[in-house]
């Protein structure tokens, strides 16, 4: 009888975990309501659908949210029916129903935020055709579907290259989410960037298995650190968070210990001002931004995939921490590999086959 | 009042209790409880096609629900649901995608599949504790995670049709119906409930008809007063968890041959199987009481995901179904207070 009650402790223990472990995020974005007011009127509206990570997962959710907000600030649009809005995934069955519950509620252009909702997208395109959607990060061909892409491989190459010219310890961290392509683009661009600007520096890369798991993040990082890495990069979404937890307690724990992380989607500086050394961003807000506007003016690239790199401002690396001890020589450094990129000098591998060829000049 | 009153009552109290709470917290965080509980019925019942949504999210709920309740039924904890679970879903997605069969043929054979492969992951634990006393809470999580770990192993590199997932599963295999679809407007329902209520009068004629089902209870209420009757308390205990884990394998089955059709790498666990602790809890560990409760779960997950939209945020549907797992775990208090209720109504 008494095993009974330990059973049954721990059942509800782990009931409970599981239930208030989504209860934890703070959620301020919803109530910064835009104040826009009413400059003009227009019938416009768009919404958007975040994938697990939720919409203030501080990288790339939270990103597309930011520019869905700026959208609706520029265009006078509300938050809310007939204005701009999104709506929450909690597991992967969720999806379907988030872009056809926002289809249904009449928005006319609806983002699926995220790889992972390329088969919901598909579906729903199909039933919904007078709704147009958007894909960030894969591509659905459909007519009234356009597609998102970015050029992950060169924001992370230059991090690389930030990253590289910090270490003292020659040795890296990278912590991926899921082992998808996009994230593979982020590993074989930042690997590359290592690669070019300091060959001698080891990386080592650990996957997490996903994008939602800050505990997860904080104890790879901790093993990363703690093995002599100095300059650890992700590229892992929320699980990141963990990282920028595990670099800070460290350093208030030891303030002359040299050791930084890197952030990613967006200049992640705010989550910890002592140790972001520099973030790879992917501009999900320039895209988001950009594709609205077009379809508010009736030029919806419906079928067609946009790429987004360093030539599109679509990616780019954060200004480098003032803290850093050799800024001036990464930001030299950066400026030259950005000028090789944008002229097409240097090809930024985006896989790891491309990876095993690739020599920089 | 009768104590089958009060065992009706329990759970109803513990819902109104964590409404009302919940509520509560809603006004302390600046929310105006009115707007989020019309977006949660709006969400939930707006038009049939949310309905439709509703009705697929109870359907893995109700066997999760069952799977659990079943395990305690027999005074085992099967924490292992979410495993089984997963490995159900791989497992009728394999024969999904292999085989190409008729569809009076292809459909049994993948849920049998999912109920072997279910039923053999809490065969583990079940032999472990039976033969050797190890508390299958303990081994049921430690499934949980070599269950996600393989699956995902399997899908990534055996049945990888790109992008970290495995292919579409034949129509034949599928649960889906147009016309199912089509009365919902196109809402991703399938015939999945129809066999969750089936499996529903299963567990009740098995527990309550049969004399199997008499043994499994009477191990469950006293392990020694069996074992003195003549039962065989080993074989009971490994037979409960292979059942409770077939129960959880056509969980499994319904995502994988209903709500989605393929299986992809999973980034953590679905919660469906968690969810069933907390289904189960509520419902009483009775097949008709996990069928309700079951659906009350569904209704608040569907309704709480159009929240948003009504400027409420939905983790506060989880903070509610939180409060009501509370208020059914400490039901012993809402219990006193009945009893207490019901005596000065006697004088």
């Amino acid at each position: 009888m008494k095993k009974h009650k330990i059973g049954m402790a721990l059942s509800l223990v782990l009931a409970a975990g599981t239930l208030l472990g989504a209860c934890g995020k703070s959620d301020d974005t919803t109530k910064d309501q835009a104040k826009g007011g009413d400059k003009e009127k227009t019938t416009f509206s768009v919404a958007m659908v975040t994938d697990v990570g939720g919409v203030d997962d501080k990288s790339f959710n939270q990103s597309a949210w930011e520019g869905l907000q700026g959208f609706g600030k520029d265009n006078g649009l509300e938050k809310g029916k007939g204005g701009y809005d999104y709506l929450q995934s909690t597991s992967d069955a969720d999806y379907t129903t988030n872009l056809n519950t926002l289809a249904r509620q009449g928005f006319n252009l609806v983002y699926g935020i995220g790889f992972l909702m390329h088969d919901a997208v598909d579906g729903i395109a199909k039933q919904q055709p007078k709704t147009n959607f958007a894909i960030v990060d894969d591509e659905v061909k459909q007519p009234n579907v356009a597609s998102v892409l970015f050029k992950e491989q060169e924001a992370a190459f230059l991090a690389g290259v930030a990253a590289a010219l910090t270490t003292k310890s020659n040795h890296i961290g990278f912590i991926g989410g899921m082992e998808i392509p996009v994230i593979e683009r982020f590993e074989s661009g930042f690997l590359a960037g290592v690669k070019a600007a300091k060959p001698e520096a080891k990386v080592d890369v650990q996957y997490s298995g996903a994008f939602d798991k800050a505990e997860l993040g904080q104890t790879i990082a901790s093993k990363m650190y703690s093995s002599g890495a100095d300059v650890v990069f992700h590229a892992a979404g929320a699980t990141g968070n963990g990282l920028f937890k595990e670099a800070g307690d460290l350093k208030k724990k030891d303030p002359s210990r040299e050791i930084w992380a890197i952030g990613v989607d967006r200049d992640q500086n705010d989550m910890g001002p002592d140790v972001v050394l520099t973030s790879a961003m992917k501009r999900v807000d320039v895209a988001v931004k950009d594709l609205s506007t077009k379809a508010k003016d009736g030029k919806f690239p419906g079928g067609e995939t946009a790429i987004y790199g360093l030539h599109e401002d679509g990616v780019g690396l954060a200004p480098v921490n003032s803290k850093a001890p050799n800024k001036d020589a990464i930001d030299k450094a950066v400026k030259e590999w950005v000028e090789k990129i944008k002229s097409g000098d240097v090809k930024v591998p985006g896989t790891r086959d491309e990876l095993k060829t690739f020599s920089a000049k | 009042m009768s104590k089958r009153l009060i065992n009706l009552l329990t759970p109803i109290f513990a819902v109104l209790l964590g409404i009302i709470l919940g509520t509560i917290i809603m006004l302390v965080s600046g929310y105006n409880p009115v707007d989020a509980f019309i977006a949660l019925g709006q969400g939930a019942f707006g038009d049939v096609y949310q309905t439709g949504e509703v009705v697929r999210q109870v359907t893995p709920y109700i066997l999760a629900g069952l799977a659990v309740a079943f395990a305690f039924r027999v005074g085992l904890f099967n924490i292992g649901v979410e495993g089984q679970f997963i490995v159900g879903w791989l497992a009728a997605v394999w024969v999904g995608v292999t085989f190409e069969l008729p569809t009076i043929i292809h459909i049994p054979l993948a849920i049998l599949a999912a109920m072997l492969a279910g039923g053999l992951w809490a065969f583990i634990p079940g032999l472990l504790k039976a033969r050797f006393r190890v508390h299958e809470v303990i081994v049921t999580i430690m499934m949980n995670y070599i269950a996600l770990h393989v699956v995902n192993y399997i899908v990534n590199t055996k049945m990888n049709q790109g992008s970290s997932k495995t292919g579409k599963i034949h129509e034949t295999a599928s649960l889906r119906s147009e016309w199912l679809s089509n009365l919902t407007t196109g809402s991703s329902i399938h015939w999945g409930i129809i066999i969750a209520i089936i499996c529903c009068f299963i567990m009740w004629f098995l527990l309550e008809k049969t004399t199997r089902g008499f043994e499994l209870r009477a191990v469950g209420f006293n392990q020694d007063a069996a074992h003195y009757a003549g039962m065989s308390v080993n074989k009971n205990i490994i037979l409960s968890m292979v059942i409770s884990g077939c129960f959880a394998g056509i969980a499994g089955a319904m995502e994988g041959l209903g709500t989605f059709g393929y299986m992809a790498v999973q980034g953590g666990f679905t919660g469906v199987g968690f969810n069933g602790i907390a289904v189960a809890l509520l419902g009483g560990n009775t097949a008709i009481g996990v069928f309700f409760a079951a659906l009350l779960f569904g209704i608040l997950k569907i309704g709480a995901l159009s929240m948003p939209l009504a400027g409420v945020p939905k983790e506060l549907v989880d903070i509610i179904i939180a409060l009501i797992v509370f208020f059914v775990a400490a039901s012993y208090m809402i219990r006193i207070v009945l009893e207490r209720f019901s005596k000065k109504g006697v004088k």
